[in-house]
């Protein structure tokens, strides 16, 4: 068991991490301390709930562009009302962020499902469609941070057991995610769909409704995120979180989710988001040049394809050893 | 040409010129022409107009613009401020160039052009009013940690892209006179890439790999923002002042926080009034336009022309305490 986990990509993976962090304590020391620690997984909470609604959606051989874009629209809606309305609670807004975040996931969802789009087609045409939303809602103005009530911004930051209330909740949605794709039919479902879907149908898996529940649990996510994001860079604006979908998609790959379908873990894809986490915190204390930065940051994707890609390609067998051997 | 006829082009010139003199009771009607209508910078402009105007006397100012941000919308009100005969037109454009060909056609009806704020290609005005320069946001943006560091520090800038060319132009700049400042040391130059979150885990690294840093210097919006988040979250408020270029409805939050004591950016109202200033100097023809040339300005001083028959108006304007109220709610 002990040596399985050794041989297993998570392990390598964490042995990467903490490789990594070894390597920037050796420059920049301090940086492994347990409250630093504490503040880079703070940091990288919304990449990993991003990642692991990623993962679902991966794991059925389809691909969510849009979440950025979802965060960036929910984040503005909370934050506009929470402008607007200072009394309505902290609680409301975050059910109503995760409400409309679904919305748009299942929109996503629906358009895969029943009409049959390919969904990087589908997710590239919403993130356009939700950016331009948030534009015509805000008008192009921004929510700032003397505009939201204090409860607003307070939430996340919130201490709770020494870490605060937005890493809880990453580790909250790690847990039931851990839970769920281990041990619940649709979580199961997920994997039979993207590793043969013909054969998930032959089992009575209906796949395109499987797809459905993935991006909608992907929206839902995003939706959390965006709320989560708003608040904790206390701004809400047009471009939040530009760009940030392939942050998503590379802490999954990293993490040893296989773009074709049907292969990862919750635990992968948790070490794919923290190794992207590290190296974001790392780069800006490690006194490295910020031109350097960016094609350390593309390396350290392609590394760890590359070494994905070979330790999962299947060993060559040769049949007919007696007919090369004449041959 | 016989002389004749050109004694009777003369007289006729001379009576047009009288014509004009006795015209001058009339009130001089400037045209102050926004992007568009209902946004708090331009209606913050078009009152420093009317504050220039009231100085002047005998002038009116038709603070005017489209409903949308286009240039098809500014053609019109250009087209409707020709036919009201208006004595200037002071424009902020919404395109360079479209808007070129209506003004033309303004100018050879001897209205007087200018464009503010947002510039004109040079064809189409006579001059062009800019709200500062490279070399004053430079000079301002050090000034800006300076004056909160009496005893000297270190500072670093937070920027947007390593390639953003205004950018690197303003700590070029900032550079320059780094001599008249021999206590303070540039300690690191970071860039957030106009990003929330990377702006602000770099103003995090830059506390972190500096714990005796004094002041942030971010002149970009939202890396100025984020950085004075980060001040905040880190508890670090009173020791590390943010600080750089900002708008007063963005920054309002850092400034009543203490993360920033003090930002800088044009002031609408100021720059409305040297327009004005400009324009009606310009209708009257008090002063000419042309390379070189220096016009009055009123209570701002005067305005220089370069080689481009352009002008910058003054230093970017500092907010802190005792105005963001006031400026908040403008833009």
């Amino acid at each position: 068991m002990i040596l399985r986990f050794l041989k297993s990509r998570e392990a390598i993976l964490l042995g990467a991490v903490l490789a990594l962090l070894v390597i920037v304590e050796s420059r920049f020391s301090g940086f492994a301390a347990p409250g630093n620690l504490a503040a880079v997984f703070n940091d990288t909470s919304i990449l990993i709930i991003l990642a692991l609604g990623q993962t679902l959606v991966i794991l059925t051989r389809c691909i969510d562009l849009s979440v950025a874009s979802n965060l960036a629209l929910t984040g503005m809606v909370t934050a506009m009302l929470n402008a607007a309305f200072p009394g309505i609670p902290v609680v409301v807004l975050i059910a109503l962020a995760v409400g409309l975040g679904t919305l748009l996931g299942a929109f996503n969802g629906i358009l895969v499902w029943k009409l049959d789009i390919p969904p990087i087609v589908v997710t590239l045409g919403t993130l356009t469609i939700y950016r331009g939303t948030v534009f015509l809602l805000s008008d192009g103005s921004w929510v700032n941070s003397h505009e939201m009530s204090a409860a607003y911004k307070a939430f996340p930051r919130a201490v709770l057991f020494s870490l605060p209330v937005l890493s809880w909740i990453a580790l909250a949605v790690v847990a039931g995610f851990a839970v769920a794709v281990t041990r619940t039919p649709l979580g199961r479902a997920f994997y039979a769909v993207g590793g043969n879907p013909h054969a998930a149908v032959y089992t009575g898996i209906d796949v395109g409704r499987t797809r459905f529940a993935a991006f909608t649990i992907s929206g839902a996510l995003a939706g959390l995120c965006g709320y989560l994001w708003v608040s904790r860079y206390a701004v809400a604006y047009v471009d939040v979180a530009g760009g940030f979908e392939l942050d998503v998609v590379a802490a999954c790959v990293i993490g040893g989710i296989s773009i074709a379908g049907g292969m990862g873990t919750v635990g992968g894809a948790v070490l794919g988001a923290l190794f992207l986490g590290v190296i974001k915190n790392a780069l800006p204390v490690a006194g490295i040049s910020p031109f350097w930065q960016l094609a350390i940051s593309g390396a350290a994707i392609i590394i760890a394809v590359a070494f994905n890609a070979r330790s999962s390609r299947q060993p060559g067998h040769i049949i007919l050893k007696s007919a090369e051997r004449t041959a | 040409m016989t002389i004749t006829r050109r004694l009777a082009i003369g007289v006729s010139l001379a009576a047009t010129l009288l014509g004009t003199t006795a015209m001058a009771q009339e009130p001089v009607r400037i045209a102050i022409l926004a992007k568009s209508l209902g946004n708090g910078f331009f209606e913050a402009a078009a009152r420093g107009a009317e504050e220039a105007a009231k100085e002047l006397g005998n002038t009116e100012i038709i603070y005017t613009g489209p409903t949308d941000t286009t240039a098809e919308g500014q053609i019109e009100v250009i087209n409707s401020l020709i036919a009201q005969r208006v004595d200037a037109i002071a424009i902020s454009a919404n395109d360079p160039d479209a808007v070129v060909p209506a003004l033309q056609k303004a100018m050879e009806r001897g209205i007087t052009v200018i464009s503010w704020d947002s510039g004109v290609a040079a064809a189409g005005r006579e001059m062009h009013l800019a709200p500062s320069s490279d070399e004053l946001i430079g000079k301002t943006i050090i000034k800006l940690a300076a004056d909160h560091l009496p005893e000297g520090g270190k500072v670093a800038v937070l920027s947007a892209t390593s390639t953003s060319t205004n950018q690197n132009t303003w700590i070029a700049e900032m550079d320059k006179v780094m001599g008249d400042y021999p206590n303070i040391e540039v300690v690191a130059t970071v860039y957030g890439d106009d990003l929330a979150d990377k702006s602000y885990r770099e103003a995090q690294g830059l506390m972190q790999s500096h714990p005796d840093l004094n002041a942030i210097i971010a002149p970009t919006s939202v890396g100025i923002v984020a950085a004075a988040q980060a001040v905040a979250d880190a508890g670090m408020i009173g020791k590390v002042n943010v600080t750089g270029l900002g708008l007063p409805s963005e920054m309002a939050g850092a400034i009543e926080s203490g993360a920033s004591q003090s930002f800088a950016i044009w002031n609408p109202v100021d720059l409305g009034y040297t327009t004005a200033m400009i324009a009606h100097a310009l209708a009257l023809d008090e002063a000419t336009a042309e390379p070189g040339a220096t016009i009055k300005t009123g209570r701002m001083g005067s305005v220089t022309l370069d080689d481009t028959n352009s002008a910058a108006m003054s230093v970017p304007f500092t907010y802190d305490k005792s105005n963001i109220e006031e400026f908040k709610s403008i833009f």
